[in-house]
């Protein structure tokens, strides 16, 4: 059914669609919309059973769901930021544990300083904790994917993290098909545990593995993430049998047939970027896009013949690995070995920083005449940077640099007036 | 169920990793020897049938006793049961009241009519047994048992011997006696009565016997000179505790009686002269109440009717109607030295009980026999005299002067008459290591105070001969067998199958006690230190 | 002729069976077909406090469940010696997530089964003190305040054993660990800190909470199997020696447990809804130098009087505070 909605109510939706057993509750901005929804949805009795828990904690949080999950219940939770971070040790632990909790992320900056607004910083810390993260580039995707997360999660038995981009989704009125009750059901079987905790058939889950078996351990983690390369996009094509609507795999294509330029990002900056490419086509530029939907596993191999016929590639992401550069261009740059040509590596929207399109085509631009250096941030105020850095040479002041640059902006004098 | 590799994992699949191997130390199981037992003259497993007791199994208590002892009813009234001084829970609260609960047990059979059955087939051998006190009916009944053809020569008018001539009825009841000697009758045993023997091997012939036992006691009463006109007033204290049981008339002793020494015999005269109607009954004894033979209780029982004891005196001489006395004190040494003061007590008869001599001139001529200088018949380790075939114990053998060493010495005797009567040699099975107060966990012995035996009250025990103690009802005794520590003896509490932190022990069910599974102790020796009555011990492991 | 009265009592009360006693006054651990929940083959050291108080707890509460249980294990000894892979020594479903989320799972474990209506499935998480008080207490109290239906237990060896015997916040004044040594003014760990995590759940209003100790099973099995009747969130702690980390001998373990409970030093209580409503009477008192003397942790406060009388002092206290002293006579 089409509804003018939220992107938070419509995930709440989806995932109560999907008819969770378990849900766990920390409030921490952007998520907070969805865990709200699902809570009356609970509380209200539309959504039975179901147990919903106002936990103390992210880490609780999902330290419940694991106990839940293990115990037979499919379980979901929320979290964003500095949350995720908070629960760093059980998302490791819920994946090694092959428990197939389903995670949303509100994709938001982590601090210090402190920032609520969006950007990719926090899922990517979790890219090797063992999850399947899939990206969702539009509120519709968001809602799609958390069906198919918990099918996916169910079938391999192992967590999944549907992230997408705080605010810019999460609080974003769109239009969204949301699928019924009856379709849903069809595509997702109810919970049948790999192991469980139950008294009739007792099991000891969670050894200490020592260094004899540990690295069969993690291969097989390896594996079985492999594995799922493939079932990822039978999953979709699933998807789009049952509800007749293209979603997930591993990655997706934008006008890539003839691109010499192509684009390769992660999340919603894609809808954008695609407004910006059919401009430049049209204007005669032959630049394209691919969207990576899965990032873990990584589709080394899906996304290789997308390439293929590139002259550059350009890899725009919404984190930085502080002292490399682009997260996702360092993996992407695996499906490129042995390939002789420019990667530029983009920073954007950090912090909640808008992307506009005239940013992105300046960048475009640049890129396609290989002027551009190897790791680039987009629209970096270069006047503030170099008067910090200035300073620093003169003063070497300690502190934050944050606290530095606010002042320089006017920022911080402005607060303390008001 | 497919589950994860290493992580997930079978229930209960560690009993693969055989932590035995971890062990210095192996606990093992272990009965200890209890301190009563131990020092039971007559050889009880007093534990043993306190254990059936506890239990509720009188009948079983009782018959564990009487592999032992066949008197349980007179021992339980008459045996100054050391059983109890050694008693170990009398570090706790205080001892068990063992005499009691034998008793009761003895009580219980007389009232049940409980009996021995003989088990062993008859060997066609005859024994005798001269003497029928204590020491002549346990061997007599031990013997019987072993399937061997007894006969009793007794020389007087009535079975018993000192448990009837040296105890007074109100400590002893007649009826118990008779019926605990009639049940070793019972079971074949022929007592001649007034039949006295002077000449062993003449008697062993003529009646075809192949051993003999001699327990004919300590009878011939010590007498000290005292000077006196009227010999007539001075008694000893075995014709006075004899004549209470085969004259018509009880003894004559008048209104004022004076009882000279310190032992029991002498406690026991006074409390008969009380109860005969004198009005005073006083003992004079040379040294202090501490170093009296006589047992405390018996001492306090007497003061409590109104005996009175003169300590530190002497009699020195005797006129018409008094007694002369001399004031004795305490050398550095603590030996009782006359002071030279001197003072005269008022008595009607004075009655010396100053102990016994054995009449040893039935062994005299036997050749090989020694009678040791203080009278006494030397025996063997096996209880056989210097002349093959005949052996003695009791009073007339070295050795503390009790019934219970008199029973135990029938016993032994028996033993050891059995195996000379089939040609073999009796070896007593090895003692088992003392079960100390210091091995046992007392913690897990709840709070429980002696039970009291009932007491006759004070004027009825001044006028009558009535029994002072009465026994305990099945609740007390039940009560009182279940505060045995069971030291040194499994009792089943479980603990060390409980608190094994490797559950390396199995519980083999009822009466079965425990097994340790050596394949996963760890030798940590919990089990030890927690079991409560030292029935386990650590051994090194032979590595 | 009157009998003399006494009390009656019988032997055997206090040992963990006794051929005597009625089946029912008979501990689980009396029994040949106790669950042994924890089962031989484990890998904790000789005389393990926390192996033996485990099994008691656990069996006890196998007992009142009618075996429905499932338990959740913070990290720690009891976690690392019970499952190094490929063996397992528990016999019921069990799971470990982490050092300090062992109450969230359960949570979580306790969510499923009420979800799927499981009723007579209950739950038990367990840990050791410091992924009770310290590393887990934040779950912890998350789950005492939304009184999730869940049995905590905290086995409390006073220290961070697993890693090599280090403070934590249940480890008492003047004891020596590898991070708080005997050495200076104040040797070992300092006085007036620390938590009392009994009296902090109490504040959290749950239905129940109890500290018991491996030396009196009788009085531990009745608190679990009492846990075990109500619902909400409960909490037991248990007093569990460690040889290794406490510097004692193997086979006084639990001797070192009655000492503390009867030197004061480790008061036994229940408290319903915050309220204490039971305190486990001493039954025969002892100075907190039998309880500090025969373990090596203790060693160097018989050469510092202060110390000592601290620690007597607080013994005295808790005797105080929860009328740990029979008035009439001493028993049961």
């Amino acid at each position: 059914m089409l509804k003018q909605i939220e992107g938070s109510r419509a995930v709440a939706e989806a995932v109560a669609l999907c008819r969770p057993e378990v849900i766990c509750a920390y409030p921490i901005t952007p998520q907070t919309h969805i865990v709200e929804d699902l809570g009356v949805r609970v509380k209200s009795g539309r959504l039975q059973p179901c147990e919903f828990i106002n936990v103390e904690s992210e880490f609780a949080a999902l330290s419940v769901a694991i106990g839940s999950a293990a115990a037979g219940a499919r379980s979901y939770t929320a979290t964003a930021s500095q949350g995720l971070l908070y629960m760093a040790e059980a998302v490791y632990n819920a994946s090694g544990l092959g428990l197939p909790i389903v995670m949303t992320v509100g994709n938001r900056a982590i601090g210090a300083p402190i920032n609520i607004w969006n950007d990719q910083t926090d899922s990517m810390s979790m890219r090797d904790a063992g999850w399947i993260q899939l990206y969702a580039e539009s509120n519709q995707e968001a809602v799609d994917l958390h069906i198919q997360a918990f099918r996916i999660a169910e079938a391999i038995s192992l967590p999944v993290m549907v992230c997408m981009d705080g605010f810019i989704l999460t609080h974003a009125y769109e239009r969204v098909d949301v699928p019924n009750q009856e379709q849903t059901d069809k595509f997702l079987p109810a919970f049948e545990p790999r192991q469980v905790l139950d008294p009739a058939a007792p099991k000891s889950i969670g050894a200490m593995v020592g260094p004899e078996a540990f690295t069969e351990v993690r291969y097989l983690a390896h594996h079985k993430q492999m594995q799922a390369l493939s079932f990822i996009p039978e999953i979709a094509e699933e998807f789009k049998a049952v509800f007749g609507r293209e979603a997930g795999g591993l990655v997706a294509t934008y006008a890539i047939d003839d691109a010499e330029t192509v684009v390769v990002t992660l999340g919603s900056v894609i809808g954008t970027m695609q407004e910006v490419i059919d401009d430049m086509r049209s204007e005669g530029l032959r630049i394209g896009a691919v969207s990576i939907r899965a990032f873990r596993p990584f589709p080394l191999a899906a996304l290789q013949p997308t390439l293929e016929n590139a002259k550059r590639v350009v890899v725009f992401e919404k984190c930085l690995a502080v002292g490399l550069g682009g997260i996702l261009a360092s993996n992407v740059r695996m499906a490129l070995r042995g390939r002789a040509m420019p990667v530029y590596s983009v920073i954007g929207g950090l912090g909640g920083r808008p992307i506009t399109q005239s940013s992105l085509r300046r960048l475009f631009t640049k890129a396609s005449n290989d002027d551009l250096e190897g790791l680039h941030f987009l629209d970096l105020n270069k006047d503030v940077v170099n008067r910090a850095l200035e300073r620093e040479e003169s003063i070497r002041r300690s502190g934050s640099i944050a606290e530095n640059i606010l002042r320089d902006i006017g920022l911080v004098a402005a607060a303390k007036t008001t | 169920m497919k589950t994860p590799f290493a992580i997930t994992l079978d229930v209960g699949s560690s009993l693969l990793n055989k932590t035995g191997s971890w062990r210095n130390e192996r606990p093992v199981y272990l009965d200890r020897l209890p301190p009563c037992n131990h020092a039971c003259p007559a050889g009880e497993n007093i534990q043993q049938w306190l254990y059936y007791a506890e239990e509720g199994d009188y009948n079983r208590a009782w018959q564990e006793i009487m592999r032992n002892n066949p008197l349980p009813a007179i021992m339980g009234r008459a045996c100054y049961h050391p059983c109890e001084s050694s008693c170990n829970r009398a570090q706790l609260d205080s001892a068990i009241n063992i005499h009691a609960v034998e008793r009761f047990l003895g009580d219980q059979a007389i009232r049940e009519g409980w009996r021995i059955e003989i088990t062993q087939a008859a060997t066609g051998k005859k024994a005798l047994v001269v003497g029928a006190g204590p020491s002549g009916l346990a061997a007599a009944y031990h013997l019987a048992l072993a399937g061997h053809q007894v006969t009793i020569h007794e020389a007087g008018p009535l079975a018993g011997g000192m448990m009837r001539f040296g105890i007074p009825k109100y400590r002893l009841p007649r009826d118990i006696v008779e019926a605990e000697i009639q049940r070793i009758l019972d079971l074949g045993v022929d007592m001649q009565l007034n039949t006295r023997v002077n000449d062993i091997p003449a008697v062993m012939n003529e009646g075809g016997y192949d051993a003999c036992f001699v327990a004919i006691g300590a009878h011939l009463a010590k007498r000290v000179n005292i000077p006196t006109p009227d010999a007539g007033r001075i008694l000893d204290a075995v014709s006075v505790l004899r004549g209470m049981e085969t004259d018509a008339e009880p003894p004559r002793l008048g209104r004022r009686v004076v009882v000279y020494g310190g032992g029991n015999t002498a406690v026991d005269v006074a409390r008969t002269a009380k109860r005969l109607g004198a009005d005073e009954a006083v003992i004079v004894y040379r040294r202090t109440r501490e170093q009296m033979p006589a047992h405390d209780f018996e001492i306090d029982e007497a003061l409590e009717e109104g005996v009175v004891v003169n300590w530190l005196r002497t009699i020195t001489a005797a006129d018409e109607e008094s007694f002369t006395i001399e004031k004795m004190e305490l050398d550095d040494d603590g030996w009782p030295q006359p002071t030279g003061e001197f003072e005269t007590i008022k008595a009607d008869t004075l009655v010396l009980a100053l102990g016994q001599n054995v009449d040893t001139s039935i062994l005299e001529n036997l050749p090989g026999v020694t009678i040791d200088r203080s009278g006494v018949v030397e025996v063997g380790p096996d209880m056989m005299t210097g002349y093959r075939g005949v052996f003695a114990g009791g009073d007339m053998v070295p050795a503390e002067r009790t019934i219970t060493v008199a029973v135990g010495h029938g016993k032994k005797a028996a033993r050891h008459i059995d195996a000379y009567l089939r040609g073999k040699t009796y070896t007593a099975p090895p003692k088992h290591e003392l079960a100390g107060f210091d091995l046992l966990n007392s913690w897990y012995y709840s709070d429980a105070e002696q039970t009291v035996q009932p007491m006759l009250d004070e004027i009825r025990r001044q006028t009558t001969f009535e029994e002072v103690l009465g026994g305990l009802d099945e609740t007390n005794a039940l009560f009182e067998a279940r505060r045995c520590l069971s030291c040194g003896n499994c009792f089943e509490c479980d603990n060390c199958y409980g608190v094994c932190p490797d559950n390396a022990i199995t519980k083999l069910g009822p009466g079965k006690r425990f097994e340790f599974k050596y394949d996963y102790c760890k030798g940590c020796g919990l089990c030890v230190a927690e079991c409560p009555c030292g029935a386990i011990k650590m051994i090194a492991e032979e590595i | 002729m009157a009998h003399q009265q006494i009390k009656f009592y019988q032997t055997g009360t206090f040992t963990v069976g006794n051929r005597l006693l009625d089946q029912q006054l008979r501990t689980v651990q009396a029994t040949a077909d106790r669950s042994n929940s924890l089962d031989s083959g484990h890998r904790a050291c000789q005389g393990c406090g926390e192996a033996l108080g485990a099994r008691f707890a656990i069996d006890a509460a196998m007992r009142a469940t009618d075996n429905q249980l499932i338990a959740t294990n913070a990290t720690g000894c009891l976690e690392v010696f019970t499952t190094p892979s490929p063996e397992s020594a528990w016999r019921i479903p069990w799971i470990h997530s982490l050092f300090g989320n062992a109450a969230s799972v359960a949570t979580g474990v306790a969510a499923a089964m009420r979800v799927k209506g499981r009723s007579e499935v209950r739950v038990i998480a367990q840990g050791g003190d410091g992924g009770t008080t310290d590393i887990g207490f934040g779950c912890l109290s998350g789950m005492f305040e939304r009184n999730d239906d869940v049995l905590y237990i905290c086995y409390d060896n006073q220290a961070y054993m697993n890693t090599g015997v280090q403070r934590s916040s249940a480890t008492p004044g003047a004891a020596r660990t590898a991070t708080t040594q005997p050495i200076g003014d104040q040797p070992g760990a300092d006085f007036g800190q620390g938590k009392n995590v009994p009296l902090i759940a109490m504040a959290h209003d749950i239905p129940y909470v109890a500290t018991a100790s491996v030396h009196d099973l009788h009085d531990l099995e009745a608190k679990i199997i009492k846990a075990m009747a109500l619902h909400g969130s409960r909490y037991v702690q248990i007093f569990v020696p460690c040889p290794l980390g406490w510097g004692a001998h193997p086979q006084d373990t639990i001797k070192i447990a009655r000492m503390a409970v009867e030197c004061g030093l480790y008061p036994l209580f229940e408290a319903e809804h915050g309220e204490i409503t039971n305190a486990t009477k001493i039954r025969s008192r002892v100075d907190v130098t039998e309880y500090l003397k025969i373990q090596r942790r203790f060693a160097h406060v018989f050469k510092n009087p202060d110390q000592l009388a601290k620690i007597q002092a607080i013994a005295d206290a808790n005797i105080q505070r929860f009328e740990l002293l029979s008035t009439v006579g001493n028993g049961q």
